[in-house]
């Protein structure tokens, strides 16, 4: 079971990279303000899954913290896109 | 009983990879950034939500349980708003275009 | 090879490979979103080092909070950015920092293939003593007992750079609001989520500054969760920031600091030196600096984020 689990973590963590190489790369700012929402999620089925394998009950603290960051990261990328034609976004409307 | 238990994680866990695994192809193959932000928030949350589903029967106690699924209400939460903002800015960088 | 050596490879190669991008993408932006990327990667290395202290603390310092700090410091660099893209510097100069980038690195793991087996180590003292601390958390222990004085002298360095930053203001700005006014649809989705999640976030965060006492947290994590669900509220447009004249504000700033030496002075009198616990109230002494750390770690993190006041507070 235990090496289930971190097959399975790595598995999930192989998925993240993968997706990492095309979204960062990604034509535009758009693509690229997913990567944090990735990593985030996989970053937390990652450690959950490395929780139960090692047993440390306490990555899922880690886990926590790193859902509610990686909300405030993607919502900072969002509101901090330069965009080409407005150049004080942030009294922009949303 | 536990031996029941252990099939039930191992079949929700290899149910939530494989979402993640829809989804990271749903990143790699779709053409624009609005469909690929679908495959992304869609997929890897149902992937999400399926490897919490495994991991419960694990937890040990009702409030690591309840953690998890906290955790995971979070993560729905935030990426249905986040879907709602990206796209809007992947809309506003299409039309800029 | 054993599933866990594949994982920490796979996992070693993620970081490093995220890393090589962040140096190597020419724009800014994209820079800073594979740096956040690199940050959260870099959570789960700890987490696999177990050190899951450093993780939580890498997880909401090292990837969101200097993100938006690079971001804000990326959008006052929008003028110049053409520029700094198009110059490359020359060949000579590249390889002399590949050379001593090169030659760091092969000295930090010199050093760290080198050390002495068994390593000298004070774990074995630290965790004898442990007890006498009422934390059960090491790190904890090391952090407000055995350390005190460096924790204390952090929070002040923290302050005095607040204090730096909030000198960038211009003479009549100063007293003002920090940060431009946020514009967000009140009806609209983020500020939707800038309602429904800080209340949980600031649970969050208290529940891992208490967590800290017997497992991996603190009040420096907690304090940072909550930093990032009040500056998620002012990104939003549902709070704004708070003139930096007023008086509450002041005080919550030096609320932790200031507890800290209050509580420093008074082992004078009760264990004969500064910052000494008496055993018997040694948790409790803690817990309480731990309450103004919070609350001065939240308000400053925020603030600094938040920058040099760029609005007058006059109407």
């Amino acid at each position: 079971m235990t090496g289930f689990l971190l097959a399975a973590a790595g598995f999930v963590l192989a998925m993240v990279a993968l997706g990492l190489v095309r979204i960062l790369r990604g034509p535009g700012n758009a693509d690229r303000l997913m990567a944090a929402q990735l990593m985030g999620t996989g970053g937390i089925a990652t450690l959950l899954l490395l929780g139960a394998a090692t047993d440390v009950p306490a990555t899922r603290d880690a886990a926590l913290t790193l859902a509610l960051l990686a909300i405030f990261a993607t919502v900072a990328f969002v509101k901090g896109i330069p965009a080409a034609d407005d150049p004080d976004r942030t009294q922009e409307s949303e | 009983m536990s031996l029941v238990l252990d099939v039930f994680s191992i079949a929700a866990i290899c149910a939530g990879a494989f979402f993640f695994l829809a989804g990271t192809a749903g990143l790699l193959r779709f053409p624009d950034a609005l469909t690929r932000l679908h495959a992304l928030t869609k997929a890897d949350n149902l992937g999400l939500g399926l490897v919490v589903l495994g991991l419960l029967p694990r937890a040990g106690g009702v409030l690591p349980a309840l953690k998890l699924i906290a955790i995971w209400l979070l993560v729905l939460l935030a990426s249905a708003i986040v879907s709602q903002l990206i796209g809007r800015a992947a809309r506003r960088e299409s039309r800029l275009q | 090879m054993s599933w866990t050596l594949a994982l920490e490879a796979g996992l070693a190669a993620l970081v490093l490979g995220v890393a090589v991008w962040t140096l190597s993408v020419r724009q800014t932006f994209a820079a800073v979103v594979a740096f956040v990327v690199y940050g959260l990667a870099l959570t789960l290395v700890w987490v696999r080092l177990s050190a899951l202290d450093v993780a939580l603390t890498e997880a909401a310092i090292g990837s969101g909070l200097t993100g938006v700090l690079l971001l804000g410091a990326a959008a006052r660099l929008r003028a110049t950015e053409a520029d700094a893209v198009a110059e490359r510097p020359g060949a000579g100069v590249r390889a002399a920092a590949a050379a001593l980038a090169a030659l760091v690195a092969l000295a930090l793991a010199a050093a760290l293939l080198y050390l002495p087996e068994p390593a000298h180590t004070l774990a074995p003292a630290a965790m004898a003593e442990l007890p006498a601390t009422g934390m059960r958390n090491a790190v904890t222990g090391v952090l407000m007992a055995y350390r005190a004085a460096d924790t204390l002298l952090e929070k002040v360095v923290v302050l005095i750079s607040l204090i730096g930053v909030w000198s960038l203001a211009q003479d009549k700005l100063w007293g003002g609001r920090p940060g431009l006014l946020h514009h967000a649809d009140p009806d609209g989705a983020l500020a939707f989520l800038a309602r429904r999640l800080p209340p949980v976030g600031i649970v969050a965060g208290i529940y891992i500054a208490w967590l800290g006492a017997d497992q991996p947290g603190g009040a420096f994590p907690g304090g940072t969760i909550i930093a990032a669900m009040w500056l998620l509220a002012m990104m939003a447009g549902v709070t704004d920031a708070p003139p930096i004249s007023r008086r509450w504000l002041r005080l919550v700033l030096v609320a932790g600091p200031a507890v800290f030496l209050a509580v420093g002075f008074s082992g004078f009198f009760t264990a004969g030196a500064f910052l000494a616990y008496p055993v018997a109230y040694a948790k409790a002494l803690i817990v309480v600096i731990e309450v103004g750390m919070v609350l001065t770690i939240a308000a400053t993190l925020g603030l600094l984020m938040a920058g040099p006041p760029e609005r007058s507070d006059k109407p």
